[in-house]
């Protein structure tokens, strides 16, 4: 097939592929409806047992933006590249998001294609304590831009990734502002 | 034209290109290792005007942040206005009147056709052909004019407001701008009789920095870069918002993926530009310009949202995570020239200086938009 011309047909495949990759996540069941007016108020029920399901999910695009959203491991994003860039999809972005509550780092990575419209969302969670993913410049150079930003912000170290010195930030910052503990 | 013999690392030297430097616009530095007068190897180096508007995004309410987006690309604000605006309207589902609409294409595509006028004046100035930047100028002024009139800022404008816009057009804004698409109609062709059929800026560009479809999605580069390596790709046809479907425009695209193709691409969106903006102002609906019912506080339901425009130099996007209260949890901005200046070093490999001048001025630079 050639990547360059290849023409992304079929999403169903594309969905399946990352599927493959994406995490098992645990959803409730079916949250119980809630009791109808003038009805007496039901003891709850026994809560059922959650889900597990892959966290690969088809999302409204009208409202969110993006078509499908899949969380992986962190050492299955260079896995998940190689299938998007296999699809000739490009890679818009990176960056990351700071859930200090629940102590992890997230990398978002945004995905796009010339035709047809397709936004694809790659995520994974790190430990905040030392966050650590493997780059994906191999498979996109232009990664390596986004990459190092994503480093000067948040201080997620992209392991393998050719040079991770400030891109934005000056050349001898030791600080992470997007960090939401880092103080203006 | 690249280097005809291998590299001679032994005599090798290190350039300074910028950070001032006039052909940079504005404060970009290209560290160059020279072999006489090809590049080795450039590497750009960012970061002087960063202001980290993002963490400004997460430390001011949604309606604060607005001004903020009308100061990364000075040259195309209202497109940053405008995938804002409609990231919010995303989020909080507010419909925008249809008028509203109007007035933001016809006022986006106006900036557009400054901030194309802007890069030609710029590019032939980087090439040492100083008056065309006069001519430029002086049609830009119409624009500015006009816009000023209804946004009231000349440049880094606040117009629009999440659900529609803060101010409507008059009768002067519709006859000036009807006005200046004839007169840049005329001039038009002037410009490319002067310029575009030189043989001083075809010797130049022709030919030059020639980037690959593959080089263009490998590093995610957009706008009017790509279609110049022959990509139709425009989020105003491929991803359509706002009430672009209305319109019958053509997206100019070539397949010769030199610095000529990109300038063509360019000149010729000028000429779109002012279809869509005609077609406008012939259809505008009578109406209100801003949606009824806007909550003062803004609170979109949690999660993430993204929205993508096209921006004059290319795909721009910004994704929000909202955590449900009144600030943006996270607010990132995908600037297009950040991804289109990141294929500068692969691409100048080999180049002669002045070559690689030409190709940086093509990609249409603005710094501030780079460095966020």
């Amino acid at each position: 097939m050639n990547m360059v011309n290849g023409i992304f047909m079929d999403f169903n495949k594309l969905k399946e592929r990352l599927t493959a990759l994406a995490l098992i996540e645990e959803v409730p069941a079916t949250p119980p409806a809630a009791p109808a007016k003038g009805e007496e108020e039901q003891p709850p029920a026994e809560p059922a047992a959650p889900v597990s399901r892959p966290a690969a999910s088809e999302t409204d695009y009208p409202v969110r933006g993006f078509h499908l959203d899949v969380k992986v491991a962190a050492d299955s994003v260079v896995a998940a590249a190689t299938i998007l860039d296999e699809e000739g999809f490009f890679l818009e972005a990176v960056t990351g998001v700071d859930w200090i509550k629940d102590k992890e780092l997230e990398v978002v990575y945004d995905y796009t294609i010339w035709q047809p419209t397709c936004r694809v969302v790659i995520r994974t969670r790190l430990n905040r304590e030392a966050p650590e993913v493997p780059t994906i410049s191999e498979v996109c150079p232009g990664a390596n831009w986004h990459e190092r930003e994503t480093h000067d912000f948040f201080g997620i170290k992209f392991s393998g990734h050719p040079d991770l010195t400030p891109l934005l930030l000056p050349e001898d910052a030791d600080f992470h502002p997007l960090l939401k503990d880092f103080q203006v | 034209m690249s280097h005809p013999l291998p590299i001679n690392n032994q005599e090798s030297f290190v350039l300074n290109l910028g950070p001032q430097h006039p052909a940079t616009h504005g404060v970009l530095r290209v560290k160059l290792t020279m072999d006489g007068e090809y590049i080795m190897h450039a590497e750009p180096v960012l970061g002087y005007i960063h202001r980290m508007h993002e963490k400004m995004g997460e430390n001011r309410t949604w309606a604060q942040f607005m001004p903020n987006t009308g100061r990364m690309d000075y040259l195309s604000a209202l497109s940053f206005n405008h995938c804002y605006a409609a990231l919010v309207e995303k989020a909080m589902g507010i419909e925008v009147p249809e008028r509203a609409e109007y007035l933001r294409v016809i006022t986006v595509e106006l900036n557009r056709i400054s901030s194309h006028l802007v890069w030609f004046g710029a590019f032939i100035l980087d090439l040492g052909g100083f008056s065309p930047l006069l001519y430029a100028f002086d049609d830009r002024e119409h624009i500015l004019d006009l816009l000023e009139s209804v946004t009231g800022s000349r440049l880094t404008y606040c117009y629009f407001r999440f659900g529609g816009l803060y101010n409507d057009i008059d009768e002067n804004f519709v006859d000036g701008t009807r006005e200046f698409i004839k007169t840049m109609r005329e001039r038009l062709p002037m410009y490319h009789n002067l310029v575009t059929k030189n043989i001083i800026l075809i010797k130049r560009i022709k030919d030059i920095g020639p980037i690959s479809k593959e080089t263009i999605r490998k590093y995610g580069a957009t706008g009017p870069v790509a279609r110049g390596s022959g990509i139709d790709y425009d989020i105003r046809k491929n991803e359509p918002y706002s009430i672009y479907p209305e319109f019958d425009f053509d997206i100019p695209v070539y397949t010769e993926c030199d610095s000529m193709a990109r300038y063509m691409v360019r000149m010729d969106e000028i000429e779109q530009s002012m279809r869509i903006i005609e077609q406008a102002l012939d259809k505008l609906p009578e109406g209100p310009i801003m949606a009824p019912k806007v909550p003062k506080i803004l609170k979109p339901p949690k999660g993430d949202y993204y929205q993508a425009v096209e921006s004059a130099r290319g795909s721009l996007g910004m994704r929000a995570v909202s955590d449900g209260t009144n600030k943006a949890y996270r607010l990132k901005v995908r600037s297009p020239t950040f991804s289109n200046l990141s294929l500068f070093s692969e691409v100048s490999e080999g180049m002669l200086l002045p070559d690689a001048l030409a190709l940086m001025g093509s990609l249409d630079l603005v710094i501030p938009e780079i460095d966020r």
